[in-house]
């Protein structure tokens, strides 16, 4: 949006209330701490100091869904837990935000049997797909701009 | 056969009735079902056989009469030895008597063992599942368990495989 830009030396800005809270949702994205197989260790790559998600304002993953707007769905889910991580996207609060993580997530990847969700958008409804086996930083991070995209784009009245 | 086993498969042999079989070194005892916690008592009290380290099972498929084998398998740590157990276990309601009296370890291998292929531990103590979710149905280790679970979503069937799949609400 280019604050700086605007603020000049009068000390006051001009802009929608639709891009100021769109703005405010995005650069201060908290993950939920929530790994679930070999995609954690990407995405805690992606945290790491070697790509350093914080640069994109998501300085911390929050061990608790309370705390969090952003759940990424990082590896397979298995049917026995998937009533755990409804739950736990149930405990989040709104506004609140899904991304699957690698092709497991997406769409049950590799694993076509009775003990894995055959992706996680039959549990949660799901904002962005990552795709790769796993997805590299790189992947993972590109998913999150597509989803500041996405929330950039929000109306007021379609939340309504 | 290992000289420290021979004396104890003749033991088998003789107070239970069971059969032997060895292959390259490994011996299978086979036992049958009404016997096999006294069996076992006697390896542990005895013959020092502290550990058992696997309780599984196979299945025979499509032959029923034995269907499955329930397999026991005993290591003693003092005598340095092992020896497997094998319990022919039928097709229509497989049931064995629960060993969670001799072998605290059975609890869960048990339970494993009724979720994964159906075998029923009579007497066991907890026969909740273990592994599966609580609302599943049908034995995955069994030999007739359907292969795969969704049809694979190519372009030619994308929205009818689509239509079908239970997505999620807000």
């Amino acid at each position: 949006m280019g604050v700086e830009q605007k603020l000049g030396n009068m000390g006051i800005v001009t802009a929608k209330l639709e891009d100021v809270v769109n703005w405010s949702r995005t650069n201060a994205m908290w993950p939920m701490l929530f790994g679930l197989a070999c995609c954690a260790i990407e995405m805690m790559s992606a945290q790491a100091a070697h790509y350093d998600m914080s640069r994109f304002g998501m300085e911390l993953m929050r061990a608790s869904p309370r705390q969090s707007d952003l759940m990424i769905v990082a590896g397979r889910l298995s049917r026995k837990m998937a009533p755990v991580l409804r739950r736990l996207y149930d405990q989040m609060p709104e506004p609140k935000w899904v991304i699957a993580m690698g092709d497991c997530a997406s769409c049950g990847g590799v694993f076509n049997n009775y003990a894995l969700v055959q992706g996680v958008d039959e549990i949660v409804p799901v904002d962005v797909f990552v795709a790769g086996c796993p997805p590299r930083p790189e992947a993972l991070i590109h998913g999150i701009i597509t989803l500041y995209e996405k929330v950039k784009g929000e109306k007021f009245k379609d939340l309504a | 056969m290992d000289q420290k086993l021979e004396p104890i498969v003749q033991a088998l042999q003789e107070q239970f009735g069971a059969t032997c079989e060895e292959f390259r070194g490994e011996v299978h005892v086979f036992i049958p079902s009404g016997q096999i916690v006294q069996a076992l008592t006697l390896l542990r009290d005895k013959y020092e056989f502290e550990l058992l380290s696997a309780l599984t099972a196979t299945d025979y498929y499509p032959q029923m009469m034995p269907r499955f084998h329930v397999i026991y398998q005993l290591s003693s740590l003092t005598k340095n030895i092992v020896l497997q157990l094998r319990v022919p276990v039928n097709g229509d309601q497989p049931r064995i008597p629960t060993a969670v009296r001799v072998y605290e370890v059975a609890n869960w291998r048990e339970r494993e063992l009724m979720d994964m292929f159906g075998i029923e531990a009579e007497g066991h103590p907890d026969p909740r599942k273990l592994l599966l979710p609580d609302d599943m149905e049908g034995h995955p280790l069994r030999k007739d368990f359907p292969l795969g679970y969704e049809e694979p979503q190519f372009t030619f069937n994308f929205e009818e495989i689509d239509l079908r799949k239970p997505y999620a609400k807000d």
